[in-house]
């Protein structure tokens, strides 16, 4: 039924129809509308069966999740930024428990300076965690993906994340199509956990195991992301009969045939990016997109394949590895190895700075003209300007106090001019 | 009485006693019955008071709830030496995520047994005083304010043991551990304020608050049986000698707990609701001279360069304990 919805709404919706059976969520903008209505359909009756836990924290959150999966029910979550680096540990102890939780991340930077709005540095963070992750460009694909996320955790016991951007997705009214109970009952079969605390037949889970079996369990995780790469494509392809419509897979290329350049990039991005290279393509410059929809397990083959023909690629990714460089970049380089193919590096979007069509076009433009260095990581739309006084300033001072709120106040002083 | 075949296992005080009771008397070890949700063969050091506490606590719960009973450990001695891959000595279906989220995981396992309408199964969560009263302190008291449906037990040796022995917040003042050696002014740990977890718990109004130790094993049976009577969040704190960790005899450990709490050092109580509703008393009180002196934790108090001002303020505690609860025969006071 196509309906006009709120992302958060959307999401609680298609959470609603996956039938958990435990929710433990603690709050944190932008996911907070997410876990609100989720509340309301238990306490409502809409989501029956199901116990919705007011955690202390988000480290409760996940340890109750892990928990309630241990005791064999479908558990789901839902957390962002500060709440999700506050998980860690047990995000390491979900995976290497093989628990199949699902949980979103509505996506958003990570402090100090503190900041709600969105980037990637919170999922990015968490990449080797054991966690699958999968990445919404829109809110139909965020609904789309709960849905083949809790499908694809129990197949292969592993827990997956469903990143969708904080505010940008969560927070914005799109129409969208939500599935009928009835569809998603037939595609998500009931839950039968591969092991569960059961009286009748006690186990022992969360052994401690040392040098003779320690490398064997890792490696079985590993084996099972791997087989996740056959399992995302069939169940796209399972949705896609089901519910008419494509949705899911690892990757989401638009136009890439005969391009020269791509352009790869996760989430919401992905739409601006499109209307960018549409009027390339008018244009007649051989552009695409690679949308990456899987981040986790690394598509390699599927990604070397998709830029085969392409002479340059250009990371536009909202994370970076500080003191490193491009977090996607560095897979996309691992992927395209040996072949003639640069790639750039282009970190954007820190902290909600809007990603416009214009600085888009502008660092293609560059791109294109050689004007970008692809042995450097590139700032979009940096304000070098502001950074140089800062750096000048600090260099002079005695004691030159917090950069961030340095320039805030030298950005202030320009926005009003009132002093200088 | 009919006649009974008695089978005789190794267990603590009383059990031979026990043979002579009608058998709806005799403590859970006692009874060929019984679970054995620990089986000997783990990797506990002899003498260990954790491992003593965790069977008659998991026995007696098996019991309480015939054998309906999921266990959750925090990281910890008893999840080490329980568990050595690939063996494991737990007979019950038992879960162990990481040292500071015991009581959350719980809760969450306490959660799906609702969701699944199984709340005839019962959820034990266990953890030392690391566990409990430090690192997993605010996931236990968010398990406490949600009244969630789970038995958290702490078995308190009164430092990180598996660590090798470091302070925790529940070691007591001028005891020496790895992080808090005789050295300097102020040997051993600091004098602070203390931090009582059971009367923590009860300032959350929580169903059921116990305090037990190894030493009055029948006693802790009975609190847990009696709080698994209850629904909602009970906290049960056993007193467990550390024989590695404290410099002590293994052949002490039973007596270190009766002295522990003879001299008032280790208040012995039950609370309801959050009000005090019984208290163990002490027969005679026993100087905590008698109680410090046998373990090295403390030698820095008596050797060479005895501290008897030290010796002291460990006494004024326990007196306070004696005054506080109540802990003299009626009259005595
Ligand atoms: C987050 C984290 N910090 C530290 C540790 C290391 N660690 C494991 S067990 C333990 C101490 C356990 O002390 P306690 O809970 O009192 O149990 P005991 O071993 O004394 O029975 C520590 C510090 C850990 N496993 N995880
Ligand atoms: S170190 Fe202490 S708590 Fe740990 S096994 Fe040995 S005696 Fe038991
Ligand atoms: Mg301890």
């Amino acid at each position: 039924m196509l309906r006009q919805l709120e992302g958060s709404q959307a999401v609680a919706r298609a959470v609603t129809l996956c039938r958990p059976q435990v929710i433990a969520a603690y709050p944190i903008s932008p996911q907070t509308h997410i876990v609100e209505s989720l509340s309301d359909r238990v306490r409502t009756g809409e989501l029956e069966a199901c116990e919705y836990m007011m955690v202390e924290s988000e480290f409760g959150a996940m340890s109750a999740c892990i928990g309630a999966s241990g005791a064999g029910v479908r558990t789901y979550t839902a957390t962002s930024s500060q709440g999700l680096l506050f998980m860690a540990e047990a995000l390491f102890n979900a995976s290497g428990l093989g628990l199949p939780i699902v949980m979103t991340v509505a996506n958003r930077a990570i402090g100090a300076p503190i900041n709600i709005w969105n980037d990637h540095s919170d999922a990015m963070s968490m990449r080797d965690s054991g966690w699958i992750q999968l990445y919404a460009d829109s809110n139909q694909s965020a609904v789309d993906l709960h849905v083949q996320a809790y499908r694809l955790a129990e197949s292969l016991s592993v827990p997956v994340m469903v990143c969708m951007d904080g505010f940008i997705l969560t927070h914005a009214f799109e129409e969208v199509d939500l599935p009928e109970q009835e569809q998603v009952d037939a595609f998500l079969p009931r839950f039968r956990p591969q092991q569960a605390l059961d009286p009748d037949d006690p186990l022992t889970i969360g052994a401690m195991v040392g040098p003779e079996a320690f490398a064997e369990v890792k490696y079985l995780m590993h084996v099972k992301q791997m087989a996740a790469l056959d399992e995302i494509p069939m169940i796209a392809d399972d949705f896609r009969e089901a519910f008419g419509r494509a949705s899911g897979g690892l990757l989401q290329p638009y136009r890439v045939e005969g391009a020269e350049t791509v352009v790869v990039a996760l989430g919401s991005v992905l739409g601006t990016i499109e209307d960018v290279v549409d009027t390339m393509r008018d244009e007649g410059v051989a552009v695409g997109v690679l949308g990456i929809t899987c981040f986790r397990p690394w598509p390699v083959d599927e990604v070397r394949e998709a830029l085969r023909g392409a002479q340059r690629v250009v990371v536009v990714e909202k994370a970076f590895a500080v003191g490193a460089g491009g977090i996607v970049g560095q897979n996309v380089r691992d992927a395209v190895r040996g072949s003639p193919v640069q790639v750039y590096d282009v970190v954007a979007g820190l902290g909600g700075r809007p990603i416009t069509r214009a600085s888009l076009r502008g660092l293609l433009d560059d791109v294109l003209a050689d004007r970008v260095d692809p042995g450097r990581l590139y700032f979009l739309d940096l304000d070098h300007e502001l950074v140089q006084r800062e750096l000048e300033r600090a260099r002079h001072g005695e004691r030159p106090g917090p950069h961030a709120e340095n320039m805030l106040r030298a950005l202030g002083t320009v926005a009003s001019g009132a002093y200088e | 009485m009919a006649f009974q075949e008695i089978k005789l296992y190794q267990t603590g005080t009383f059990v031979a006693g026990n043979r002579l009771l009608d058998p709806e008397q005799r403590s859970v070890q006692a009874r060929t019955g019984r679970s054995n949700s620990i089986t000997s063969g783990h990797r506990a050091c002899r003498g260990c008071g954790e491992a003593l506490g965790a069977r008659y606590v998991l026995d007696a719960a098996m019991r309480a709830t015939e054998g309906k009973l999921v266990a959750v450990n925090s990281t910890g001695c008893l999840e080490v030496f329980s568990t050595p891959y690939p063996e494991s000595s737990w007979q019950l279906p038992w879960l162990h995520s990481l040292f500071g989220n015991g009581p959350a995981v719980a809760a969450g396992v306490a959660a799906a047994l609702r969701a699944q309408g199984r709340e005839d199964i019962r959820v034990v969560g266990q953890a030392g005083d690391g566990g409990t009263v430090d690192i997993g302190f605010g996931t236990l008291s968010g398990l406490f304010e949600r009244n969630d449906d789970v038995l958290f037990v702490c078995y308190d040796n009164e430092g990180y043991m598996n660590t090798g022995v470091q302070r925790s917040g529940a070691t007591p003042p001028a005891a020496t551990t790895a992080n808090t050696k005789a050295l300097g002014d102020h040997p051993g740990n600091v004098f602070g304020q203390g931090k009582s977890v059971p009367l923590i718990a009860m300032a959350h109004e929580i169903p059921y608050v116990a305090t037990a130790t190894v030493a009055e094993l029948r006693d802790l049976e009975y609190k847990v049986e009696k709080a698994m009577t209850f629904r909602g969040a009970r906290y049960l704190h056993v007193f467990v000698p550390c024989p590695l960790g404290w410099g002590a005899d293994s052949a002490d450990t039973v007596r270190l707990a009766r002295l522990a709490k003879e001299t008032g050092l280790f208040p012995v109580f039950e609370a309801e609701g959050g009000t005090l509703t019984e208290v163990s008393r002490i027969r005679t009180q026993v100087p905590v001279e008698d109680y410090l002196r046998p373990q090295r934790r403390y030698a820095h108090l008596f050797g060479d360069h005895p501290r008897p001002d030290i010796v002291a303020r460990l006494q004024a505690k326990a007196d306070r304990n004696i005054v506080r609860f109540g802990l003299l025969p009626e009259g005595d006071e």
